[in-house]
């Protein structure tokens, strides 16, 4: 893997106050990582710096094995490094226009930027709206135009703050399901600034997690949310049971997903070979000393208990069935079962409890 | 009563027959006051642009003398031009009191700061982070400029209307650096203070309806390309 753009013991001060303070973060070259975290932890910050836009006031920044210091090495990097902002930008002016802003700056010839520009349209379903005025458009609309606008250059390494935010839940749905098709296919670097969860489990193959100007825990996605390595990490990741598979078979409405040499089964459909995330909620699991019998639950494992830890209404059980679970479990039920650490029970779970969530690749 | 239904009378025979001295003085209006516009628009939007997009200690000083500007009596910018011009002034050697060409510099004064605090206001008011997106897709910094100002047209021509609309009108420092020279200097505001003063008040509302005429058709004109260009 080789790493496109790193930063080294970067420092940002705004007003007095550090708003970024990363030792060593390195971006892999046609990988999609995430950066997420609370309001103010500075994504957006280290973005601005990322894309040469900001200048740090102390620090390192390497493009392409390069050190990045003067500005004329920085607009070197903005040929191919370009980011999307959260609002979407546009000019006064047609779709057509706003997409071949980029490829003018460039001086490319009329019939390149044409070409261009109407892949970029295609890209983003949004070829029908090319003469339409730029002001007139929707919010998803926008949003795509202002993507199309930067995929049109065909950059090296794209950075996207927020790209989702203030999106409707279907508009949102189709934008990310778009974008990680074109991701996919065009292998652009990218960097995102997400907050939410769902998005990066469905986008991002790394994530760091950042709090106030800091990186908290760098890796890989199923890492990051399997295996957080602090209270903050969990606590902003969540708790879930999330496992990473693979769709083996599909019968009557159900699939099987091949996680850890086991079998899931669970509700709804994806190609087979699809490579998915399973999530299961701790609550929709459930512990019992003996396996069950005569059960509708779809998914029933082995598993022996690695951790118990009391919560303020009800246990919270770490399992290994040969893959992660996380079970909740009230006082009562843990104690009448009398649950130790060690012991080995059976975890089962309906296979409408399994959340199927596609990944890429 | 008689007096003004008598000078409106007399004031669309005037009109209509074309009176060559009316004709000339409103040419000679629209000639100064357009070419001072047209001055005021470079220096307006290029110092404009500036300030709004650098940061520098005082700047808010710099805004604030700006929007002072917007408000500059007429007669004080007379008044200052007088003196810079007059025979024994710095620039008196230019020998152009009492020409066209010290009225267009007046007015280019009092228009200025109103096509620069327009401008300024327009560019400070487009989002903050379209200029890094500009950037960011690749510009340079004079084509980052560049979108911007195109971006702010419709203040722009706004700042236009305004400019011209201030200049055409005044009176105070064209008559003072102008002299009212018939058929030289003499423009539609001098000249309806000249014919009022006189009690010739057919002419003076003649010039007067002029006046307003001119007005009404730069902004019905600049509304229509603000329009065109805004097909909502």
């Amino acid at each position: 893997m080789n790493t496109i753009l790193s930063v080294e013991n970067l420092m940002v001060h705004r007003g007095g106050v550090r708003v970024l303070d990363i030792r060593d973060l390195k971006v892999q070259e046609s990988r999609v990582l995430a950066l997420i975290g609370p309001n103010g932890a500075g994504k957006s910050t280290l973005l601005l710096t990322m894309a040469g836009l900001l200048k740090p006031e102390q620090g390192k920044i390497y493009y392409k094995g390069r050190s990045i210091e003067t500005s004329a090495e920085r607009s070197w990097m903005r040929r191919s490094v370009c980011v999307v902002f959260q609002e979407p930008l546009l000019l006064s002016t047609s779709v057509y226009k706003n997409v071949a802003l980029g490829l003018k700056f460039r001086g490319m010839t009329q019939s390149d930027i044409r070409k261009n520009v109407e892949d970029a349209l295609a890209y983003f379903g949004i070829s029908s709206l090319a003469k339409r005025s730029a002001k007139t458009l929707s919010g998803g609309e926008s949003k795509r135009v202002s993507l199309a606008r930067a995929f049109a250059l065909k950059p090296h390494l794209i950075l996207l703050d927020e790209a989702f935010n203030s999106l409707d839940p279907p508009t949102r749905e189709s934008l990310i399901d778009d974008l990680r098709h074109i991701l996919e296919e065009t292998k652009i670097t990218a960097v995102l600034a997400l907050h939410d969860r769902e998005e990066t489990l469905r986008l991002a193959q790394d994530v760091t997690v950042m709090s106030e100007g800091r990186l908290i825990q760098t890796g890989a996605t199923a890492q990051i949310f399997n295996q957080p390595q602090s209270e903050f990490v969990a606590n902003f990741v969540g708790t879930e049971t999330i496992l990473e598979g693979t769709v083996q078979n599909i019968r009557s409405g159900l699939m099987e997903v091949l996680v850890s040499g086991k079998t899931i089964e669970a509700t709804g459909s994806a190609p087979i070979s699809q490579k998915v995330f399973c999530c299961i909620r701790p609550e929709n699991i459930v512990v019992s000393r003996e396996a069950p019998e005569n059960s509708s639950a779809r998914n029933i494992f082995e598993a022996q208990i690695q951790k118990i830890v009391r919560q303020a209404f009800f246990y919270k059980l770490v399992l290994d069935c040969g893959f992660p679970v996380v079970a909740y479990l009230t006082v009562s039920s843990c104690e009448d079962l009398g649950l130790c650490e060690g012991a080995t029970v059976f975890a089962s779970f309906k296979a409408t409890a399994v959340h199927v969530m596609r990944r890429e690749k | 009563m008689e007096l003004i239904v008598q000078g409106i009378v007399k004031a669309f025979q005037l009109l209509i027959s074309l009176d060559p001295e009316v004709l000339g003085v409103t040419w000679l209006s629209l000639k100064i006051s357009g070419t001072a516009t047209f001055i005021s628009l470079f220096f307006g939007v290029s110092v404009g642009t500036v300030v709004a997009l650098n940061n520098f200690p005082g700047k808010r000083l710099v805004i604030s003398i700006i929007n002072t500007g917007m408000g500059l009596p007429p007669v004080v910018v007379g008044l200052f031009v007088t003196i810079m011009i007059w025979r024994s002034g710095p620039f008196g050697f230019l020998e152009i009191l009492y020409t066209p060409y010290a009225m267009i510099i007046a007015q280019a004064i009092i228009a200025t700061p109103i096509v620069m605090g327009i401008s300024l206001a327009s560019i400070q008011n487009l989002p903050p982070n379209l200029r890094l997106q500009i950037l960011s897709l690749g510009a340079s910094r004079m084509q980052m400029v560049w979108v911007l100002i195109k971006e702010s047209r419709l203040p722009l021509l706004a700042a236009v209307m305004a400019g011209f609309g201030g200049v055409i009108s005044e009176v105070g420092a064209s008559i003072m650096v102008g002299g009212n020279i018939k058929g030289y200097s003499r423009v539609l505001t001098t000249a309806t203070v000249m014919e009022t003063g006189k009690g010739n008040f057919d002419i003076a509302i003649a010039l007067g309806i002029i006046l307003l005429l001119l007005a009404f058709l730069v902004n019905l004109l600049l509304t229509h390309v603000q329009q065109r260009q805004h097909p909502r």
